[in-house]
């Protein structure tokens, strides 16, 4: 039998400390009080002193409750059973079925062997033309959704994941108001994606120490699920609260802050999490969407800003719309020459024009002349936007290619688009 | 007696371990704490009384109060040999290839191997005799490694003084850890040197008579860095910017078609994804100047962003102490790390954990000099037989929270840097790549082309940028035909020769020849004086024209449509130029 201490010796913040022997550096513990029974790991431990952090908080927690040290880390199921199923982000069932405790496996596990990466080749589709024409999705890219409060990126992210082909979807909700959580699952429900889907949701109301834990709960099982042939797409949502959540942790144990409070190892833990992207050579892979709300719509918030580092891009969502600049997607370039011949063309192009568009706006609202050049571009500035950056806009790559054809014909004479004569000749609109 | 080396744990801290001894440690000593038969390599970074702080490069899970560590008396070190090129190491040197072989997928914590094959064997031939006088540093003889054809065998940098050639091996094949020279020292102590040899990464290689001026330029083939902002042969630059501004593709660039005999890339605390990129490319990029592949003539040093951190700090060491290694064979080596910020964030988050008064942004009061000292390890040096020279080159991406250049890590490297390449946001949003900012940006070393010129071409960006702002207030309709003709003049020299694509075959590497040719042309169509009866006439000449020069950049050097090309880019100039 395992001891039980008894003598909790300081109480701060989520953390407490007890005095104990022979107990391991990230080990879980059973602190029992009033209030029940919680998870707590252990976070330092100073000679006999040993600080943990209490999943459900300190609150309610006395200095004679009881400690049971389990001598292990956290663990998490990797069983098939998961799919379907809702568990909080400490891994309890948050659907009133039964827990789950076979193949348990670690979580936080050691990251790849960069020698054994591969370079990413296979484009996910989206059916979003911002996305897979302008910034394509690769398997195995990570990429986060910066965002501002109030924008519509659950919706998008949910949207992905039922047009992805993928065979699981883990989502991890992280400070995730309880309408967002029904959001998700209805409509993974109503497409019939649950029973490929793993959640682990923390919701706004539950104990901020349990959000640290759902991206590492999520990466355990998609890394499990991937090694076994799946192609996973691992959802995170917000990875903002998750940065918080650091944060507090962090000042509790009285860490020097080193950007707006933020501790200094904001970006090794964000980049713990994302570079478990991977495609692994011979077996499956994980993907990462993940969203990121930009205070103050600020790319330059430590969390957004270290997110950036890290990740393969971004999708800059505003307005209700994936903003064309500021969106980036780095792996893009793996596969958007293998799609079809004039997509990069098309990419290239319309992008251009958008720019000029912007432009031409501009020096329209300070009250400048407009040319007849400025005239064409506004006409083709409102068609880019409503056709193709319009969010309710469900096409193929192709189709959207097609239409971007379509776009540049209504607006331009072939010579004015500076595109190789080749293929101009090939996709230029048939007069009918 | 063999507990006298050992102590155990008192505390436990993230990476960081504390931990009590009873005899004596060393600072940055090695130890191993022990899970079981589980070793976990850390070093010392901190002794206060009979308790030693250490950074540990793993993750301390599982460890407990109590457990056992094992101190080495041995500094963290490199081992050093031929069969050094073409690897990929980690921050600690261990060769990741064989521990994919042996571990699979995954990094396994406390799994160290040999950096180096010591069963390879190698043909040796002597360079010295019995009775020969030298000293650290000094050649025994040689064996071909790849493209180095003179790998030395060279006296151990570690032995000190005055050493008496007593025996070499005779010409013919060994493996690397048979007896390939005795040397005695004054004292009589007599010593065996092998191929191989460690070092400690923290102490720099001094074995040279003296540190030379940098002046020859280092040719990057980038023309915006070799004739505005040229970096030299034993030279130092960096290169901040904000992510996406185009930092890891410009050194990918720079590693590709730099004219050094060695590089070596120090990918530390970035993405995994792009060294794959290196590691899955360069064994198939042929050099057309060597016939060899890029592989062969580089090492990778890859400590990722989610691979240990501590050994993230420990891999930026690695690289330049092997940087040193071949310097010492009187051969340029160009040492990239991508970024020196993560380095810099890995020392704060030690810092944190040692509690010691921080400085801004949390770093380390001592950042400064570090980063200075790190630096300084790079230089052009005349080795001791007082003719043969050898050069380091770093060259380090920072990555500025926010973007934001005034803060300590990129403050820090201006000081001490001599070439300052900041990649903009703004240029880079806009698709200028190479973003780097042509007015901002700034070299102390010697470009390939003419000063005066490119004081002239520095001057029409200047002034084009000057009517760009001003346009931007009183519109085109303000602005009159000769400013506006020098604005775009700004944008003909931005976009036909500062920006370089580097994902064309052909213009994607400039050489230094080319660089002088075609810059020549530039300025002249910059001094030209035009005539035009409107803004919108020189608007589309200036088109047409940069549209001419775009394709030439996309052609050849010197081939027949070169020439053709050239020929068309005259006849347009002649088009409008006024002649005096
Ligand atoms: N020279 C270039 N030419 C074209 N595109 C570039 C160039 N440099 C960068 N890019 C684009 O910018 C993206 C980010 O570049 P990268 O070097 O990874 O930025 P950083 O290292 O500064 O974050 C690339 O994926 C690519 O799309
Ligand atoms: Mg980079």
């Amino acid at each position: 039998m395992r001891k039980v201490y008894h003598k909790i010796i300081q109480i701060a913040g989520n953390v407490i400390t007890v005095e104990a022997d022979g107990v391991a550096y990230n080990d879980l513990a059973e602190v029992t009080s009033a209030r029940g029974t919680s998870l707590a790991q252990v976070i330092r431990l100073q000679d006999r002193k040993v600080s943990l952090q209490v999943f459900t908080g300190s609150r309610g927690i006395s200095t004679g409750d009881e400690v049971r040290f389990l001598g292990r880390p956290m663990r998490v199921s990797s069983s098939e059973e998961l799919l379907g199923r809702i568990f909080t982000g400490a891994g309890k069932p948050r659907d009133n079925r039964p827990e789950i405790t076979d193949k348990m496996i670690e979580i936080g596990g050691p990251s790849v062997n960069p020698a054994r990466r591969i370079i990413p080749r296979k484009m996910i589709r989206t059916g979003i033309p911002m996305i897979d024409v302008f910034n394509t999705l690769v398997e195995s890219q990570k990429l986060p959704i910066f965002s501002v409060a109030g924008e519509p990126y659950n919706e998008l992210l949910a949207r992905i994941a039922m047009q992805a082909e993928v065979d699981v979807i883990i989502l991890g909700g992280m400070g995730l108001k309880y309408d967002d959580y029904l959001t998700f699952r209805n409509t993974l429900d109503e497409h019939g994606a649950l029973s490929r889907t793993v959640m682990f949701i923390h919701t706004a109301s539950d104990p901020v120490v349990e959000c640290l834990l759902v991206p590492d709960m999520c990466l355990a099982v998609a890394e499990s699920y991937a090694l076994n042939n799946k192609r996973v797409l691992v959802l995170l949502s917000d990875m903002t609260n998750f940065a918080d959540a650091e944060k507090e942790i962090a000042i509790t144990m009285e860490q020097i802050p080193s950007n707006r409070g933020y501790p200094g190892d904001l970006y090794s833990q964000l980049a713990a999490r994302y570079e478990k992207a991977v495609d692994f050579e011979g077996a499956g892979s994980i993907t990462i969407l993940a969203v990121t709300t930009m205070p103050g719509d600020d790319v330059t918030h430590p969390v957004p800003d270290n997110t950036g580092y890290i990740t393969e891009g971004q999708f800059y969502l505003k307005n209700g719309r994936i903003e064309p600049f500021g969106s980036l997607s780095r792996l893009k370039q793996q596969v958007n020459g293998k799609t079809r011949e004039d997509h990069r063309t098309v990419m290239d192009t319309m992008i251009r024009f958008y720019a000029d568009y912007k432009e031409t706006l501009e020096k329209q609202s300070m009250g400048f002349q407009m040319s007849s050049w400025d005239e064409k571009l506004l006409k083709y500035g409102k068609l880019f936007e409503k056709n193709m950056m319009d969010l309710s806009v469900n096409i193929s790559l192709e189709d959207a290619l097609d239409l971007g054809w379509k776009i540049f014909a209504e607006c331009f004479d072939k010579t004015e688009t500076g595109i190789k004569s080749d293929l101009i000749e090939k996709f230029w609109p048939k007069k009918s | 007696m063999l507990d006298s080396n050992n102590g155990y744990v008192v505390g436990v801290n993230g990476n960081m371990l504390t931990v009590e001894f009873t005899s004596s440690v060393t600072q940055n000593e090695v130890a191993y704490a022990k899970i079981g038969d589980l070793k976990l390599k850390a070093e010392v970074i901190r002794v206060r009384g009979n308790r030693a702080d250490l950074q540990v490069f793993e993750s301390t899970a599982g460890l407990k109060v109590g457990d056992e560590v094992e101190f080495t008396k041995s500094l963290l070190s490199v081992t050093l040999g031929p069969g050094l090129l073409k690897q990929v190491y980690d921050g600690l040197q261990n060769p990741l290839n064989k521990l994919s072989e042996k571990s699979g997928f995954f990094l396994q914590r406390g799994v160290y191997l040999d950096a180096l094959d010591f069963d390879s064997e190698w043909l040796f031939t002597p360079m010295a005799a019995p009775g020969d006088h030298v000293s650290a540093g000094d050649p025994l003889g040689y064996v071909p490694e790849g493209i180095v054809e003179k790998h030395y065998i060279m006296v151990p940098f570690a032995f000190r003084g005055n050493w008496e050639v007593t025996y070499v091996a005779p010409a013919g094949t060994y493996k690397m850890k048979e007896c390939m020279a005795r040397l005695r020292n004054e004292r009589g102590e007599e010593r065996e040197v092998t191929m191989v040899q460690e070092w400690p990464v923290k102490v720099p290689v001094t074995c040279y008579k003296e540190k030379l001026m940098a002046t020859k330029p280092l040719i990057t083939q980038q023309r915006i860095i070799d004739t505005f902002f040229p970096v030299a042969q034993g030279g130092t630059f960096c290169t901040p910017g904000p992510f996406g501004a185009g930092k890891t593709v410009l050194q990918h660039s720079i590693s590709r078609y730099a004219d050094v005999d060695i590089v070596i890339i120090a990918a530390c605390g970035e993405r995994a994804g792009e060294v794959v990129e290196i590691l899955r490319e360069y064994p198939e990029l042929v050099d057309p100047k060597t016939g060899r592949t890029l592989m062969d003539r580089s090492i990778i040093i890859c400590n990722t962003s989610s691979m240990p951190v501590a050994a993230r700090e420990a891999s930026v060491y690695t690289a330049v102490t092997l940087a040193e290694y071949y310097r010492q064979m009187g051969l340029n080596v160009l040492l990239l790390a991508d970024s020196t910020s993560r380095w810099a964030q890995a020392l704060r988050e030690m810092s944190g954990r040692l509690e010691e008064i921080p400085g801004e942004e949390a770093f380390p009061a001592y950042l400064e000099s570090l980063i200075a000292s790190f630096y300084e390890r790079a230089g052009l040096v005349l080795l001791n037989d007082g003719k043969t020279k050898g050069s380091i080159t770093i060259g380090g991406s920072v990555s500025p929270a926010g973007g934001n250049f005034e803060e300590p890590v990129t403050q820090a490297t201006l000081k001490v840097v001599g070439a300052f390449l900041g990649l903009s946001r703004e240029r880079s949003s806009a698709r200028r790549f190479p973003a780097i900012h042509p007015l901002e940006s700034w070299s102390h070393y010697k470009s390939v082309v003419n000063a005066d010129e490119i004081k002239y071409a520095r001057e029409i960006l200047r002034r084009g940028q000057e009517v760009n702002q001003m346009m931007k207030v009183v519109g085109e309709e303000g602005t009159t035909l000769d400013d506006f003709v020098i604005y775009l003049k700004s944008e003909f020299l931005d976009f036909v020769y500062l920006q370089q694509n580097t994902f064309d075959e052909v213009d994607a590497a400039s050489s230094a020849e080319r660089q002088k040719y075609c810059f020549n042309k530039v300025v002249n169509v910059l001094k030209t004086r035009f005539k035009f009866e409107n803004k919108e006439q020189a608007r589309r000449f200036f088109q047409e024209l940069r549209l001419t020069f775009t394709d030439l950049n996309y052609l050849p050097f010197k081939t027949e449509e070169f020439i053709k090309q050239e020929e068309k880019i005259n006849a347009k100039i002649q088009e409008k130029a006024v002649h005096a």
